[in-house]
């Protein structure tokens, strides 16, 4: 596949994995099933992501696409959203998923659950303006939810409401009445996912096997 | 404290007095048989009273045994500062030991004793299937796979290593003279080797541990089963077969016959878990002995796979695994409720038994044969094989393992290894003529279960918290950390897709798919599929709490009127609801609002003055129900006209599945209203609890509703209305059921649904009617002046309220009729009316 770009990318790479953790190998993977996805393109646009078969049944797969072409987890401090992204965009993406290496201080346990967690946050704030409105919520929440056909879109929405309702008595404590809860910020969903062992299971196995071409071949 | 040691004692005395008589001696026994047949043969008059002890000896005997132990455990629990440091486990063997010290210091002879056939019949069958019945599913087919390999590999090591180290030493000559063999040795380290579910429960519920390491433990303890069986089985036959005959062939029959015996069994409860589902199906109506089949079944699938000779806690085990997801749903709350603590009690009941006979059959000088060197070598061997094997097992695991277990959690795995009944179980089977040094065996086991289970779980806790083992969060799981969860899951399933890998997410995903595409279909009813989503069911509870603190607010405030002024819309309410009353609904939520299609009944004509009659009567009660389980006050003060109606059906013997009326009509109204206060809370005029609200928004909001609903088009102004009221239902006290019944009338226009549950039947009408006005107040927070126009919005309904009460009496002298046909244009009618 690559075998003009090699001696490039054979730097590139190194380069890669001492910024991410990833392996060689595993860089390597990333990278054909990344051109696999792109057509051998440098980029990769939404169209690509969303054409992939497996992805259909997702029900927050518009999210998750969204997740891979937003700045926020391109580790680039402003907001919005980019049309395609190059490899190195696509692997900053993924390091999210990276599980946690053996032995971490407490310091940087906590480091990587904020950061996990702030990758799902971003997920949920589409605006980026740092809070989870209702609205947004309500979105993620429909879409998860109703996608089944077994909940209804309106119950949806009453469940999103009610999860909304149940944060916002859990990080306010008691409202004043002429208190008005605007939204989840981050500090709030560190707060209610604070039982939730982010750290240890946010993670996807990396193969240092090439499945990626494994499965192209079953697909072919 | 002192009279509960006393009061145990007493009983303890009173059972020695009855129980030496009769099991002392036989010839007693059959003399005071013959002296009571000659009395009856003899009699001359009619006696008044009989002593009938010989009759039902046995029964009352298992009763008070069951009534003493389970009275052990209450002394224990009363002291908690003596539980905190020694497991209830150990207390009840030490318990167990005095309760035997007293019983052979009266009789001279050890006359109760643990025997096998009671443990694996009558008290393991309920603790294995509750430990499947509870199993966190999730959890534990995500480890299955080391949670095998420590089952399968972790035990035939340590049975092996057991088994020939101790024949090294036999022929080393460390144990003297003792009349045994490698083979017998083998058998040995196998019925001793698997860790004992029982003895694990015990300790480590006591321990919170986190969730990986318990599932290791605990999966592995009931799995192992499997192939301690085996191995018992097959070194059993080994024995008696005689070393010679051994060859290649018999060995290769023993490892198949090890799968045969695992996956039969594991297929055996999967087959009754099926047989369960389908028939929690169909159970609907008699839904009283509900319950009693899925103990009945999981028990069959017990005695099914030890009749097939497979391994029974296997069977049993998947059976609960299995069946447990679809079973909740399937069945009523109630037999859910009422499944899951009576497993409890039985499971922990006989755990308790179990324990406390361990103690009892220990006093007994006849089984004691004392080998130091092989009690002191076994106990030595055991400690140490296991935690080789499960370093050597972990650093294979941990190869593969994405999140390595750490070395903390293998000290505490090894640590785990508690031995128990399971074990004295099947080494009282060992038969005597085979096996010269059975009597050692049993005293060794005896050792190695008391040191198990009473050192190593003393020492267990004080270990985890030195080791700083990470514990379990025992908070419970809220409905955002739900959501997030399921997000979490997706977003993991397409990243592994995106990112081209195929994991344990993408599996999971598969079969999540196919179980909701097939399995769903095949084992649920269709009522229960709407529901079986545990963030359903969290929003549900919620809720239902919602609905409680509702009705203890208005209780708090005493508020009579409250009651009293809902009385004139609960005619109302009723009259709508009783229509749907007169069908079977099967589900909470499901419900049907179209009272177009449906008869005035009989029931809904009673209704109607039973509960203005009622109204002092209520009050009454009122006051002296606060202490009252919420649900009971919920019945009484809000659903009175139900509760005559409830009255009327509880002769027939369904009356229990009566009160989902009741439930459903909470559950649908206190759903809106967490709505609505949900929105109230974002627009700032109310806290999200309902309580703050009642007090301080009523008075000015009302007001200010007649004055400023011009300024919102009417339409918008009903359809607000519609979304809103329930909101309603909290600030003005009575006026909860007619805001309900603006609703009502919305929905109206929608065609009959019979089959679709409120709650779809709702989302249908509201994204027609209401999701505008919804949306509209969305935006509210921001934009103040938006917020003035919307409080009039919102508070509309009210005045539909008081229009509606006032229009209420006219509905009350229809009532006869079928309801008139509330056209669509009601609620909008009213709006312009006003």
């Amino acid at each position: 596949m690559g075998a003009s770009q090699s001696a490039g990318t054979e730097h590139e790479f190194q380069d890669l994995a001492d910024r991410t953790g990833f392996s060689l190998e595993q860089i390597g993977n990333i990278n054909k099933r990344f051109r696999q996805l792109t057509n051998n393109e440098e980029t990769l646009s939404r169209e690509d992501l969303a054409s992939i078969p497996a992805l259909d049944n997702n029900p927050i797969r518009a999210q998750i696409i969204n997740a891979f072409f937003d700045k926020r987890n391109l580790h680039q401090n402003e907001t919005g959203t980019v049309q395609e992204i190059g490899f190195e965009e696509f692997l900053l993406v993924m390091t999210h998923f990276r599980p946690a290496a053996m032995g971490l201080t407490e310091e940087e346990r906590e480091n990587l659950r904020r950061e996990k967690l702030r990758f799902l946050f971003n997920m949920h704030d589409t605006d980026s303006d740092g809070t989870i409105t209702l609205e947004e919520y309500r979105w993620v929440v429909e879409e998860l939810l109703s996608k089944a056909g077994i909940i209804g879109q309106e119950t949806a929405k009453a469940i999103a409401d009610a999860a909304m309702l149940e944060v916002a008595g859990t990080t306010r404590g008691k409202m004043e009445p002429d208190e008005f809860y605007e939204g989840i910020t981050f500090e709030n969903f560190l707060q209610i996912l604070k039982t939730f062992d982010i750290e240890t299971r946010m993670h996807v196995r990396f193969l240092n096997m090439d499945t990626a071409t494994l499965r192209c071949g079953k697909s072919k | 404290m002192p009279a509960m040691w006393h009061s145990t004692f007493i009983l303890v005395m009173v059972l020695l007095a009855i129980s030496r008589p009769s099991l002392a001696s036989q010839a007693r026994t059959e003399e005071s048989q013959g002296t009571g047949n000659a009395t009856e043969h003899t009699i001359t008059t009619l006696p008044i009273v009989i002593w009938k002890w010989e009759e039902i000896h046995f029964p009352y005997l298992v009763a008070l045994w069951v009534l003493v132990s389970w009275l052990c455990k209450l002394v224990f629990q009363q002291n908690p500062c003596l539980t905190s440091v020694i497991p209830e486990s150990g207390l009840l063997i030490c318990i167990g030991w005095v309760l035997g010290g007293i019983i052979y210091g009266a009789d001279k002879v050890q006359t109760f004793r643990l025997q096998p056939f009671t443990f694996f019949f009558y008290l393991l069958p309920q603790i294995v299937l509750d430990a499947g019945y509870s199993m966190p599913n999730k959890l534990f087919f995500g480890n299955l796979g080391a949670i095998l390999v420590y089952a399968v590999i972790g035990t035939c090591w340590n049975a092996a290593t057991l088994g020939l180290a101790l024949w090294g030493c036999w022929l080393g000559g460390a144990m003297g003279d003792i009349d045994t063999g490698l083979l017998q040795l083998l058998l040995f380290g196998s019925l001793i080797a698997a860790v004992d579910p029982v003895a694990v429960i015990a300790v480590f519920e006591e321990v919170h541990v986190n969730e990986v390491l318990y599932i290791l433990v605990f999966g592995e303890s009931l799995l192992n089963d499997g192939v301690t069986v085996v191995l018992f089985n097959v070194f059993n036959a080994f024995v008696s077969l005689g070393g010679a005959q051994i060859d290649a062939v018999e060995i290769i029959k023993g490892i198949i016959s090890f799968f045969v015996v695992a996956v039969g069994g594991s297929l055996v409860g999967v087959v009754f878990a099926l047989l369960i589902t389908l028939l929690t199906r169909c159970t609907k109506n008699i839904q009283i002995i509900e319950p009693g089949f899925i103990f009945v079944l999981g028990y069959l699938s017990y005695l099914t796979a030890e009749m097939l000779s497979l391994s029974a806690i296997l069977s049993c085990t998947f059976c609960g695994v299995c069946c447990q997801k679809y079973i909740n749903a399937n069945m009523d709350e109630r037999s859910v409720s009422t499944v899951r603590y009576t497993m409890k009690v039985f499971a922990n009941g006989s755990e308790t038994i179990i324990f406390v006979f361990l103690g009892i059959s220990a006093i007994d000088p006849s089984i004691w044969v004392w080998n130091t060197a092989f009690i002191l070598l076994t106990l030595l061997f055991i400690f140490v094989f296991r935690f080789i094997g499960v370093f050597l097992l972990t650093w294979i695991l941990n190869q593969y393992r994405l999140v390595p277990l750490d070395f903390i959690d293998q000290v505490v795995m090894g640590y785990g290894g508690l031995r128990g009944a399971v074990a004295y179980g099947l080494v009282l089977l060992l038969d005597e003529n085979t096996y010269k040094e059975k009597k050692l065996m049993v005293s060794t086991t005896f050792i190695v279960v008391y040191f198990t289970v009473m050192l190593q779980g003393i020492t267990m806790k004080p270990l985890v918290t030195w080791l700083k083992v990470k514990r379990a969060a025992v908070a419970e799981r809220t409905l955002a950390e739900k959501l997030q969860n399921r997000t979490f899951d997706h977003m993991l399933v397409a990243i592994e897709d995106i990112s081209g890998q195929i994991g344990d997410n993408y599996m999971r995903d598969k079969w999540n798919n196919f179980e909701e595409k097939w399995l769903y279909w095949l084992l649920m009813t269709p009522f229960a599929r709407k529901s079986c989503d545990p963030i359903f069911n969290i929003f549900h509870k919620l809720n239902i709490k919602d609905a409680t603190s509702y009705v203890k607010e208005g209780e708090r405030r005493g508020s009579l009127a409250f009651v009293r002024n809902e009385s004139k819309a609960d005619v109302d309410f009723n009259k709508k609801f009783d229509a749907d009353f007169s069908e079977m609904m099967p589900y909470i939520m499901t419900e049907n609002m179209g009272p177009d299609h449906v008869p005035v009944s009989s029931i809904l004509r009673d209704s109607v003055p039973s509960v203005c009659l009622d109204m002092h009567e209520q009050d009454l009660k009122m006051r002296e129900s606060e202490d009252f389980d919420a649900h009971h006050v919920l019945q009484q003060h809000l659903y009175k006209g139900r509760k005559q109606h409830r009255h009327r059906y509880s002769q027939k013997h369904l009356e229990v599945s009566k009160d989902e009326h009741e439930v459903q009509e909470i559950f649908q109204r206190t759903m809106r209203s967490r709505l609505e206060s949900f929105k109230s809370a974002k627009m700032g005029v109310a806290p999200p609890k309902i309580s703050k609200h009642l007090k301080k928004d009523q008075p000015q909001k009302v007001r200010e509703d007649y004055v400023e609903f011009s300024e919102g088009d009417s339409a918008s102004g009903c359809e607000a209305a519609g979304s809103s009221f329930p909101m309603r239902a909290y600030r003005g006290a009575g006026i909860v059921n007619p805001a309900f019944m603006a609703e009502m009338d919305t929905m109206d226009p929608m065609p009959p649904m019979q089959q679709i549950p409120s709650w779809l039947a709702e989302a249908e009408v509201d994204s027609s009617t209401v999701a505008p006005s919804q949306r509209a107040q969305l935006r509210l927070p921001w934009t103040p002046s938006n917020l003035r126009r919307l409080a009039p919005l919102r508070l509309s309904t009210h005045s539909n309220d008081s229009f509606l009460l006032a229009d209420s009496p006219a509905t009350q002298e229809g009532i006869s009729e079928p309801p008139p046909p509330p056209p669509p244009q009601d609620g909008q009618g009213r709006g312009t009316h006003k």
